[in-house]
């Protein structure tokens, strides 16, 4: 037994060095996006919906629109480049129930550059239009 | 932003991997090596990831292809599963270039990984296609490395194909040694395939409750390349993503170094796994462990 | 009354698929009933040897398919228990030599011979595979505790699903001490990621390696460690609520040997 294999039984003992959790990290990642790349419908169909509600507020080239999605780091990112052509619309209600209206801190970055999924909750419009990055 | 992968660009790779080239002709052909043993889970994975690796860190320049469509997992081992954006059969349908599919190591410049679609099926290869893209590798690469699935289905037609030299990787037992020897069959006269032994346990060969290196040689009579011990290390390193051939000063790590070392041509002894008894072996037994 | 038509199944080979189904059907034929193991790994068998049966093979799978045979002449019944048979795979054919139909009715034959049929899956999800589950009401997906051996897992229990066929899991090779030292992925981190159901976890132990090398199924010897293990599983199977091992309780001489073994 070498110095350095004590040294690695010592770490492991005291907790510095757990593999066992960026297995776990690594595959909650991994599997997310084989299980997206296994369902090509269900993701065709997101995008349907997803540009169907982008476009009640704005007017979207729907021929070039793109969207993908990535692993950022630590996280599995829906990624949506949606080129707007106009933004004079009156946006139409949105479907479904009536919501109360709340203020919201409005975050200046767009959805692909903190790297997060789009939140889902009210108030929101799922996804934003971005630079393109590619 | 982005983990943006640097373009791949041939002419700006270092020149010194040429060195690694067997002979100095300019339009040399890199060397196909299939990596391949009937049996899954003997280590054909981690032995590719290692030896890729320890290739790459002796200046050559290397190329890792998984062909196993479907059950990839070469990206996983070489940590590199967030980095990949297309696939073998993105370029074999023509979708992508090569260069485009090519997935540089967070390590080495010169290692570059080609991974398997995961989401199709091993019979949508075309073994025609195949052939001409590891030919196509073996015009940029010292080394191209195909990492073939477990069984002798499509998928192993498919990872023998552009191949001209076979690793066969065994463990000592029973069942892996018979898939091992039907595989060589298999690969026929046009291989000479070479041996490496994995996941030895010096202790319970020295109880005699494992087979042997040389029980298992002299079944399947192959030119050794090498043994490697049965380590938890190799677990962690999966956890990971960090093949154990990155360090070297580890003994399985040294194993594949001079593995390496023997597929480049030097002369220099097969690694072998000796049985020791140490402290902990004594203590363990007194106090009944496992181990 | 029909046998339980159950595939063992795993997506990535040398996880223990072939072990397990020897021991569950040894395990299974020990409490009374009829099993028939089948090997669908056709040119890659190894059940026969694992069982020790490799000398006694006449006639395998293919043959019976293609009606070379009965059903009843290529089954060779273990010398130690009369109600535990295996139906070996043809080693010098491909994969592709039966279809998906013929296997289906194959196995159905046999479940008119037997109480337990177990299916031995090859590994990968190519043709093997697809002729293995066809049979199948019922699987057990055997994984451990390593990233690629659950990412093959995750993508059959996806196949599976789309065929509908209800599944269980067996986590083998689990190592304590390297669970315990955060080193190896937990039996609850393994079951989050995979989310089915737990039919047994299996402990990494080199008894297997010996047995094996002779043989002989652990279930059936005497002082094997994982014989009770295998006896729990099989008594899950059959319904019975049995509480899962715990293996995370060392002793303080356990933890201390384990913490040096993990390097």
């Amino acid at each position: 037994m070498t110095f350095n294999d004590v040294f690695n039984n010592l770490s492991r003992l005291f907790g510095r060095e757990k593999s066992g959790e960026t297995a776990k990290e690594r595959l909650r990642l991994v599997l997310m996006s084989d299980h997206l790349s296994l369902a090509p419908d269900m993701v065709e169909a997101m995008k349907r919906d997803l540009v169907e509600v982008v476009s009640r507020y704005v007017e979207v080239d729907r021929d070039k629109i793109d969207v993908r999605f990535e692993h950022q780091d630590s996280v599995f990112a829906m990624l949506a480049n949606v080129p707007i052509i106009s933004v004079n619309r009156t946006p139409s209600p949105p479907v479904g129930p009536p919501r109360r209206r709340r203020r919201k801190k409005r975050s200046m970055q767009p959805a692909q550059q903190n790297g997060q999924m789009p939140p889902s909750g009210p108030g929101t419009s799922g996804a934003s239009a971005a630079p393109s990055f590619s | 932003m982005l983990p943006l992968r640097q373009p791949f660009d041939v002419a700006h790779d270092d020149a010194q991997t040429n060195a690694a080239q067997t002979s100095g002709a300019p339009m040399t052909l890199g060397r196909a090596i299939v990596i391949t043993s009937g049996k899954g889970g003997v280590g054909k994975t981690t032995t590719t990831a290692n030896l890729g690796v320890a290739l790459a860190k002796r200046g050559a320049k290397v190329a890792l292809v998984d062909a196993d469509v479907g059950l990839r997992n070469l990206d996983i081992l070489m940590g590199l599963e967030s980095r990949v954006r297309h696939h073998v059969l993105d370029v074999l349908e023509e979708k992508v270039e090569l260069d485009e599919a090519l997935v540089r190591d967070k390590h080495f410049p010169n290692l570059f990984l080609l991974a398997a679609a995961q989401s199709r099926e091993k019979d949508e290869v075309d073994t025609e296609s195949m052939r001409d893209l590891i030919e196509e590798l073996r015009e940029q690469f010292d080394y191209v490395l195909i990492d073939c699935p477990a069984g002798i289905e499509m998928g192993f037609k498919n990872a023998v194909v552009g191949a001209q030299e076979a690793i066969v990787v065994c463990t000592p037992e029973v069942s892996a040694v018979r898939d091992v020897d039907r595989v060589v069959g298999l690969l026929g006269n046009a291989f000479t395939p070479k041996l490496i032994i994995n996941r030895v346990r010096p202790h319970l060969v020295h109880k005699g409750k494992m087979l042997s290196v040389e029980d298992v040689n002299s079944i399947l009579r192959l030119p050794l390349l090498g043994v490697i011990a049965d380590e938890p290390d190799v677990i962690v390193s999966t956890n990971k993503g960090e093949p154990l051939a990155l360090r070297t000063d580890t003994a399985t790590a040294k194993a594949y170094h001079t593995i390496a070392a023997r597929i480049a041509g030097e002369d220099v002894p097969a690694p072998m796994v000796e049985y020791k008894e140490t402290f902990i072996d004594k203590l363990g037994s007194l106090l009944g462990g496992r181990r | 009354m029909k046998a339980r038509k159950i595939v063992l199944t795993s997506g990535k080979g040398g996880v223990g698929k072939t072990t397990a189904t020897v021991n569950i059907g040894a395990a299974l034929a020990k409490r009374g009933h009829r099993v028939i193991l089948v090997d669908t790994d056709i040119g890659l068998r190894n059940l026969d040897l694992v069982l020790g049966l490799e000398k006694r093979i006449v006639f395998d799978l293919v043959e019976v398919i293609e009606g070379r045979c009965q059903v009843r002449q290529a089954l060779i019944k273990d010398k130690r228990f009369e109600s535990l048979a295996i139906l070996p795979a043809a080693q010098t054919r491909n994969k592709d030599s039966i279809t998906q139909a013929q296997m289906a009715r194959l196995i159905d034959e046999l479940a008119d011979m037997a109480d337990y049929v177990l299916i031995d899956c090859p590994a990968g999800i190519e043709g093997g595979f697809r002729n293995a589950i066809a049979g199948a009401d019922e699987a057990i997906v055997v994984t451990t505790p390593e990233v690629s051996a659950i990412r093959d897992a995750d993508r059959v229990i996806g196949k599976l699903a789309e065929r509908s066929i209800p599944m269980r899991l067996i986590i083998n090779r689990i190592r304590p001490d390297m669970v315990r030292s955060g080193d190896m992925l937990s039996i609850d981190d393994v079951c989050e990621i995979l989310s089915i159901e737990l039919l047994g976890i299996i402990p990494d132990d080199e008894e297997i390696i010996d047995t094996t090398n002779r043989g002989e199924p652990l279930v059936l010897g005497e002082g094997y460690r994982l014989r009770s293990i295998y006896e729990k599983i099989v008594r899950r199977l059959e319904g019975d609520l049995i509480p899962f091992t715990n293996l995370d309780a060392p002793g303080f001489f356990g933890r201390l040997i384990g913490a040096l073994k993990a390097g």
